[in-house]
């Protein structure tokens, strides 16, 4: 029997582990064996806490205290005034960015209290590395149930009934999917678990992976039993280190166990696991491209039909879920269908997990129920925009998504209401923008991660998007013209209408989304030739102020060109044809004489 | 751990497996629980708070009651320590003075378990800023 009376969680996320969480576990048990304090103070690396903003998160049990930023350094302080004296360390608590009050346990923060974690269950609570502490929180029961006491048909109809949808983007009803694939004739059949996270800042799936990857194996053993396959892969990209280990240790456990392999809990089923890696392209997220991808083939979409749930992973049928997906499948079985379908909205059920990222205070990863608003999550959980600047739009759905503005913030979050408002569910990224970026640029920058990522079969996605670039660059250079919103337009109209797969045709999203929504900017850029967030340097001039100017030579020895010219005490100037528009200038001046126009 | 072949064999690991989580699961709903908090202070620790705390621990396993043992700071009561404060739920707090193995095991016999109240409890006071 254990003695610890105090558990000490230290998040291993990535984000923190990169900021030294691994140091600190260390510094803790170096101090705790110097202290004696080894036998009654357990240390635990869990898995993402979702408040990545304030890492390394440390939190204290039994008493819940919630440490933030927290460095090797302070470990000895932590020990010697909480554990021996029972004093928290004031300086690290929390401190609510509104009160600035220290908020001592996490019940009391805004971050969490409108959460509702269902796919995030365990992490940040077990150790990820242990399956006892997954089992003890009711792990692999729910397979258990489903293999001694239900038949497949009977999960199958559960899951449908749950109302459970593909959390990768597309939002497929999950039952519908495993019926599809049960229904195929076939000797062989696979479970395959899409781990190919592509969207630019978003981090759920690794977390739910690095902190609870017993319950995706779990999951995809389950969908194996109904659809009749006794073979699953985990296609993840190679990027996520410690996802992988964290997976093959999951994996290694559940064999040594006998939860995967042959007659699992005593019965006929068979069921095991094996990992792919994936060399990080954003389209073998696709279905098809991520089959063809682990048949060693080159990652390309091909077209649908034939479904994966037909013919699919080595021209057997497949059944293809995501990680956030797989997550939610124990959590329906041992709670009930009933249950998860009245979390949510009508046609979304349960919750959805976002990584909140941009120009927001609390960056990190939550999870709500569907049906909150965004501005529950922007302003609440997320605690408002950074250093008080004025919203000015959120993106979701990644490359493929679109940009909200202000209106929509009272709109619950819910896979056909982001549709309805000309932007999409995604994988769950949430990227929050403020009043300092240019929409244009922002476009731009989709649109040049969808360039990079195009497979380049067909040639709507491979050329169309190319040119809706270039036309978008040459607007933030200052030389667009009126027409090139209508061009921009009807060619993105065309690539969704003709491209192969997923990619092409969602890749023009951001482009329209943005026209739709910021067509002030973009004629402020083709008409005036200004960016009113002040971000296409092109379009930025710099001038001196002869009267504020009293020729300290300042810019004129800093300026890395050599652009400016003038005599000491004498009124200096910018020759516009050699400025790079580097703002080293007005940055330097101490007389307000160098002016942005 | 071994091999799990049946549906009771997953439940028996798990039920031996969760005390090794107890804490953490505890901590969610502390209002549900028997708290125990035990004066860690200078002083307190002197007078011997540490054995308590643990034969508080041990016990409240022991006798699977539902309980969180934490550690707090100076209680002020200086003169009778080791203190102990109890909340049982939906009661008001009480504090206990010179709380050694003996006083401890009557505390779980009588106040945990039968909800009587003992001798050695230390009037309150004073108000908190949340009174």
């Amino acid at each position: 029997m254990s003695n610890y009376k105090m558990n000490v969680l230290i998040c291993g996320g990535t984000g923190c582990k990169a900021a030294e969480s691994a140091n600190i576990q260390a510094r803790f048990k170096n101090i705790l064996e110097e202290k004696s304090l080894e036998d009654e103070v357990q240390v635990i690396m869990t898995g993402c806490f979702g408040f990545c903003e304030q890492g390394p998160i440390v939190k204290i049990l039994p008493d819940n205290t919630f440490y933030v930023r927290v460095t090797p350094s302070d470990i000895e302080e932590i020990v010697m005034e909480h554990f021996i004296k029972g004093r928290p360390v004031e300086r690290l608590l929390y401190k609510d960015p509104k009160t600035k009050e220290s908020v001592p346990a996490t019940k009391g923060m805004d971050f969490y209290k409108k959460q509702l974690r269902i796919a995030l269950r365990n992490c940040g609570f077990i150790n990820p590395e242990r399956i006892e502490e997954y089992i003890a929180r009711d792990g692999y029961l729910a397979l258990a149930t489903c293999l001694t006491e239900k038949t497949p048909a009977e999960v199958i109809g559960e899951i449908k009934e749950s109302g459970l949808r593909g959390r990768g983007g597309g939002g497929f009803p999950t039952g519908l999917k495993w019926e599809l694939t049960a229904k195929s004739v076939s000797d062989k059949k696979y479970v395959v678990c899409n781990a190919d996270e592509g969207d630019p800042g978003a981090f759920m799936d690794r977390s739910i992976l690095e902190g609870d990857p017993h319950s995706v194996i779990e999951a995809m053993a389950i969908c194996g039993y109904c659809i009749g396959a006794d073979e699953g892969v985990v296609y993840i990209r190679a990027e996520y280190p410690l996802a992988i280990e964290r997976l093959k240790i999951a994996i290694k456990q559940a064999r040594e166990s006998g939860l995967l392999g042959k007659n699992i809990f005593g019965t006929e089923f068979n069921f095991d696991i094996e990992l792919r890696y994936g060399a990080g392209a954003f389209v073998c997220g696709e279905e098809t491209a991520l089959i063809h991808s682990m048949e060693g083939l080159r990652g390309e979409p091909t077209f649908k039909p034939p479904f994966p749930s037909q013919e699919g992973y080595m021209k057997k049928p497949t059944n293809v879920n995501n990680v956030e997906t797989f997550a939610n499948v124990p959590v329906i079985i041992n709670k009930g269908a009933s249950w998860f379908n009245k979390i949510g909205t009508e046609k979304s059920k349960g919750t959805k997990v976002f990584a909140l990222a941009g120009k927001i205070n609390n960056v990190g990863l939550i999870e709500v129920p569907m049906g909150t608003t965004l501005r529950e999550v922007i302003y609440e959980i997320g605690g408002g925009i950074k250093d008080g600047k004025e919203f000015k739009s959120v993106q979701t759905g990644g490359p493929s998504g679109g940009c909200l503005t202000k209106k929509f913030l009272d709109t619950p979050i819910d896979y056909d209401n982001l549709i309805a408002a000309g932007s999409m569910m995604g994988s769950g990224g949430m990227i929050v923008m403020d009043e300092d970026d240019c929409m244009v640029s922002i476009a731009k920058f989709y649109l040049e991660f969808t360039l990079e990522e195009s497979c380049g079969k067909c040639s709507p996605c491979r050329i169309g998007n190319k040119r809706l670039h270039e036309i978008l660059d040459k607007i933030t250079q200052g030389k667009g013209k009126e027409e090139d919103i209508e061009r921009l337009q009807e060619l993105s109209h065309v690539i969704k209408d003709t491209s192969l797969c997923g990619l092409g045709q969602s890749s023009p999203n951001p482009v329209l989304s943005t026209i739709l929504n910021f067509r002030d900017e973009y004629l402020a850029h083709v008409k005036d030739g200004k960016c009113p967030a002040g971000q296409c340097k092109a379009m930025l001039k710099y001038t001196i102020n002869e009267e504020n100017c009293t020729g300290c030579t300042l810019c004129f020895r800093n300026c890395p060109v050599g652009a400016i010219t003038g005599e000491r005490r004498a009124p200096h100037f910018i020759d516009q044809a050699l400025c790079i528009k580097c703002g080293v200038c007005y940055e330097k001046c101490k007389f307000d004489a160098v002016k942005l126009a | 751990m071994g091999k799990i072949t049946s549906l009771s064999d997953l439940k028996r690991i798990r039920e031996e497996v969760q005390s090794q989580i107890k804490i953490r699961e505890n901590s969610d709903h502390p209002e549900q629980m028997v708290q125990i908090k035990v004066g860690m202070a200078t002083c307190g620790i002197a007078s011997g708070a540490r054995e308590t705390m643990n034969y508080f621990i041990e016990e409240t396993e022991h006798q699977a009651i539902d309980a969180i043992v934490t550690q707090t700071g100076c209680m002020g009561y200086c003169y009778a320590e080791p203190t102990v404060e109890v909340i049982l739920p939906g009661k008001e707090p009480v504090v206990f003075g010179y709380v050694n193995k003996k006083k401890a095991e009557e505390i779980i016999e009588k106040y945990i378990v039968q909800g009587e109240l003992i001798d050695g409890i230390i009037p309150l006071s004073f108000k908190t800023i949340d009174d």
